[in-house]
């Protein structure tokens, strides 16, 4: 072997130690949770192993998803299941329309005042939405709103968050015009050209807007703490944040941890099955493309 | 087809209808609420600069604020110095890279989640993993929730730990660079250390500027951490302004008091945000054709 092939292997070798390495306290935790679920309290302080012991789970076995699941509260973890997807459901859909609106009317037309139209939307992708959080809070209470969905789900049927049309934007002026023109040509009307023509070739687009999207809603916690006050209403995220109250005291910390791998699993399906639309989505909007 | 007629502002019109409602409209009345008294039951009553003056004699504001400035002057740095660093490292033409890219990227797509700030508990317990991990090399137990010092370390730690999304951006950008750039470098002899100064760091400026200000701005607003995990103790020594907005609006009910703290932090992140927009026209290097940010 020469010295040069010697030289790139150590160096290779080098490169893989430290990234498996960072790997490792990156992922650990997350693997770490999973074990846990199968563990008694003692054996959560006490152990570093993930894998728990095999006695206990001879002994309870899937007891703390069991359990978990039925809740202290009135209502199983299934209730608030679906009330996470009551939200994400319509958020996910009206934020793919309302931004690809945007997007159409700001890269295929011309019209007076776009381009300080447009600074603004820049604008608001800066802006810190924790200024309008009191004011938003007023105006929906005021319409009789509080302990709905609504105030969640509405906003993004106006483009209520700049980033997704920020993306749409920048993906859609990748898209040749020569294709509307030829739709125009055929007596496609604006609208048709939209959907019969831009449409699918934006689909990795709204692809990835859907996935960005379901996760952020799902993780979301302070919109449903502040909107939501019925028990019966709550998402997973408020659901879990009550289990970690209620279980301060002498409760078996399993349950919660298995409760919160529920909550975390439909992220982590929906990111092992679409990685790879995720990471292009992430750098979308900022790297030119 | 790029006629100037209304039919591009048919399709932005639920844009325009949403950015007045939820966007100009609530930024509006919130600094209009800044100078009143209200508590939601009886209507606004106009104090004038009350809010502010109260503000600026509340122990608790300095305390936060300053807290606040600690937490984001060591996450935004450290997140993207990492960023870059495990980057530039995944940006080698080795096998298997894409595994690393997407592991990496799990935290800062979960990272939100309640979940994790029950595991965050459960890590950084007197006996928890992470103190049971030190103690193996010998070291005391680190009273995480117990120290001030301690629980700041935690929420940097969660902060930092979600570097996914900015080293994708960067890992991106890196691959963007022309590899003339690096040929050209390497016919005038130059070492790896000035290719990295001279061609990568100066390629990458635009990218470094976006992340910079997104990650500023966002880590200004962090809310869950404080609130699920130290709950803004001990000693108040994680308690961030948007928490105290949270409890002033949603605990007590004082909706002038909170917009007045929403309106100061609002203008803390305007004012990082243009100096470091300002500074940008000297250390940010846009290549002729480009102009990412455009």
């Amino acid at each position: 072997m020469d010295k040069y092939k010697k030289n790139q292997l150590y160096k290779s070798g080098i490169r893989y130690t430290i990234l498996i390495l960072g790997l490792f306290i990156m992922i650990y935790p997350i693997i770490w949770l999973i074990g846990a679920s199968f563990k008694t309290n003692a054996e959560i302080f006490s152990s570093i192993n993930f894998l728990p012991n095999w006695n206990t789970v001879k002994e309870i076995g899937f007891t703390p998803y069991v359990e978990g699941w039925n809740t202290s509260t009135e209502f199983t973890f299934a209730t608030y299941f679906l009330n996470t997807f009551k939200i994400i459901i319509p958020k996910v859909i009206f934020t793919v329309i309302g931004s690809l609106l945007t997007a159409y009317g700001f890269t295929r037309f011309n019209f007076k005042g776009k381009r300080i139209l447009m600074s603004i939307l820049i604008a608001t992708l800066f802006l810190p939405s924790i200024v309008t959080r009191v004011p938003l809070y007023i105006f929906w209470r005021e319409l009789g709103m509080l302990d709905t969905y609504i105030p969640l789900v509405i906003p993004p049927l106006f483009g209520g968050e700049a980033f997704f049309s920020y993306m749409m934007i920048q993906f859609m002026r990748g898209v040749p015009k020569d294709l509307d023109e030829a739709a125009n040509i055929d007596g496609c009307n604006s609208f048709q050209t939209l959907y019969k023509i831009i449409v699918p070739t934006m689909i990795p687009c709204i692809v990835s807007c859907a996935l960005f999207q379901f996760m952020w809603t799902n993780n979301d916690f302070l919109g449903p703490l502040i909107y939501i006050s019925s028990v019966s209403k709550y998402p997973m995220s408020i659901a879990l944040k009550m289990a970690m109250d209620t279980t301060a005291g002498t409760f078996d910390w399993n349950r919660v941890i298995a409760m919160s791998l529920i909550g975390l699993a439909p992220s982590l399906i929906l990111f092992f099955s679409a990685q790879k639309t995720f990471i292009e989505g992430a750098t979308a909007g900022s790297v030119k493309g | 087809m790029k006629k100037k007629n209304r039919t591009g502002l048919y399709y932005i019109t639920p844009w325009l209808i949403g950015m007045l409602l939820f966007t100009v409209y609530p930024f509006a009345s919130s600094l209009y609420y800044s100078f009143t008294d209200f508590n939601l039951i009886s209507s606004p009553n106009f104090i004038g600069f009350d809010n502010y003056i109260t503000m600026f004699q509340d122990d608790l504001f300095w305390t936060s604020l300053n807290v606040t400035f600690r937490y984001v002057f060591l996450t935004v740095p450290l997140k993207l110095v990492i960023a870059l660093s495990v980057a530039f490292v995944l940006n080698f033409k080795l096998k298997g890279i894409n595994f690393f890219r997407t592991a990496y990227y799990i935290p800062s797509i979960l990272g939100g989640n309640v979940a994790i700030a029950v595991l965050w508990t459960f890590l950084f317990a007197t006996d928890g993993l992470f103190n049971q991990f030190i103690g193996i090399f010998g070291f005391e137990a680190i009273g995480w929730f117990s120290t001030e010092w301690g629980a700041m370390t935690t929420l940097v730690i969660l902060r930092v730990w979600q570097f996914g999304s900015a080293m994708v951006i960067f890992l991106a950008a890196l691959q963007n660079i022309p590899a003339e750039l690096y040929e050209a470098a390497a016919i005038d002899g130059a070492s790896k250390v000035k290719t990295f100064l001279r061609v990568t760091l100066p390629m990458l400026t635009p990218i470094i500027f976006f992340n910079f200000v997104m990650q500023l701005v966002q880590a200004f607003q962090e809310f869950n951490g404080p609130f699920l995990i130290t709950g803004g103790g001990p000693l108040n020594s994680t308690y961030l302004l948007p928490m105290m907005i949270y409890d002033n609006a949603f605990r007590y009910f004082r909706m002038g008091y909170a917009s007045a703290l929403s309106w100061v932090l609002f203008l803390i992140i305007l004012v990082f945000t243009l100096i470091i927009f300002k500074t940008s026209s000297s250390w940010v290097h846009y290549a002729d054709e480009e102009g990412s940010a455009k």
